[in-house]
């Protein structure tokens, strides 16, 4: 599974490290669905965290495409709301 | 549309990854421009990934340059706190303890502007490096494709070039999609801090600070402490012509010679302006005493 982390990359990920992914993703939403900024940071971070330690980095040359894509280290939970809507953050 | 019809019938189920990726892709894809020909794309998408590049390069160069100015404010408070440091010194050695505080408060508050440009200065630099390794990845998607792009041209035709386009575009505009975001959040980080620069600037130039540049009330505490030791050099000044006068009280009565002497040290004055130089402390002298040679002309004449 090709992971990327925007803003950082992408990465190759073991499919056996998903329900680890999944995990952290529902602590994520958690987070965001009760509105509490300092979990949602610690989540989010967490989630980066293991898709850095699990995965290689892909080549800077390589045009495949990625499965999931997370928002970027730095980001805010207002900033991942918006990446949630078609009206987000990401230029159409 | 299908991914937002998707996209809202799943959410319950789907965690932020997914509707994260979901509408990235969503948007990557709209962005293609599809023709006729699926070659004709190939050339096209090429051109708008040239136009990103310059694009990603000008936000770098942007960020450098808001970078700088954070830089340049720094070292213009760091100066501030600096003297008015050096003021409160002085201040303290002359036993002006007030005088010393009001100095350190304002020390205080450039230092705290310094702290929060510090941090700025940090953002901008991780935005900068951020984006200069987000310019060269693109570039090496861009070489990627470019290479690719030829490759399908010279070998297919239009109708078999089609799925292997598509491998190719997904790729390259996922990329995209992920510079053009990261552009957009350098370009907004940027503009909060250039707003909070100019607050700076501001706040600098109003005199809050004690900047040295500018603004009428400027520099209160060193015009005091200026006025403090020009009348410390006047007491000092007064002391010694008081022992002078003292010292000389039965000399004073030849005053005659002594109205002679000034009236000839003056035309040394006159002739040659730069003389006075030593004089620092015969300066207030010597000034009653150019002006004075008309008196003992007249008494002589």
């Amino acid at each position: 599974m090709i992971v990327r982390i925007s803003g950082e990359g992408q990465f190759s990920i073991d499919d056996t490290a998903t329900a680890e992914l999944n995990r952290l993703d529902s602590e994520l939403e958690a987070a965001v669905n009760r509105n509490d900024e300092a979990a949602f940071t610690s989540a989010l971070h967490g989630l980066l965290d293991q898709v850095r330690a699990q995965g290689s980095p892909l080549p800077a040359d390589t045009l495949e495409e990625s499965d999931l894509i997370l928002p970027p280290q730095d980001a805010s939970m207002d900033e991942v709301r918006s990446m949630l809507t078609e009206e987000g953050l990401i230029p159409g | 549309m299908a991914a937002k019809k998707l996209m809202k019938g799943t959410a319950a189920r789907m965690g932020v990854m997914k509707r994260v990726s979901l509408v990235f892709k969503a948007k990557a894809n709209r962005a293609l421009d599809k023709m006729e020909d699926p070659r004709e794309t190939l050339d096209y998408s090429y051109q708008r990934q040239l136009e990103l590049l310059t694009k990603v390069r000008r936000g770098v160069a942007d960020v450098a340059t808001s970078r700088k100015r954070v830089e340049l404010q720094m070292n213009q408070l760091q100066q501030q706190a600096n003297k008015l440091e050096d003021q409160a010194r002085k201040a303290l050695g002359m036993g002006r303890e007030d005088l010393a505080r009001a100095a350190l408060e304002r020390k205080a508050s450039a230092q705290s502007q310094l702290n929060d440009l510090q941090a700025q200065y940090a953002q901008l630099q991780a935005e900068e490096e951020k984006l200069t390794v987000a310019s060269q990845r693109l570039q090496s998607k861009v070489d990627a494709f470019r290479t690719r792009k030829e490759t399908i041209k010279a070998t297919y035709t239009a109708a078999e070039a089609q799925t292997r386009i598509n491998e190719a575009f997904s790729g390259i505009s996922e990329e995209m999609g992920d510079v053009g975001m990261a552009i957009q959040r350098a370009e907004d980080k940027t503009a909060q801090m250039q707003a909070r620069a100019g607050a700076i600037d501001e706040l600098m130039a109003s005199g809050a600070l004690d900047d040295a540049v500018g603004g009428s009330r400027r520099d209160d505490i060193q015009s005091e402490l200026d006025m403090m030791s020009a009348s410390s050099d006047v007491e000092r000044e007064l002391s010694r012509l008081k022992g002078e006068i003292t010292s000389e009280a039965p000399k004073q009565l030849e005053g005659g010679a002594n109205g002679n002497s000034q009236a000839a040290q003056a035309p040394q004055g006159q002739g040659a302006p730069y003389a006075p130089p030593p004089p620092a402390q015969t300066q207030p002298a010597s000034i009653p005493a150019s002006d004075r040679p008309a008196e003992p002309q007249d008494g002589e004449g």
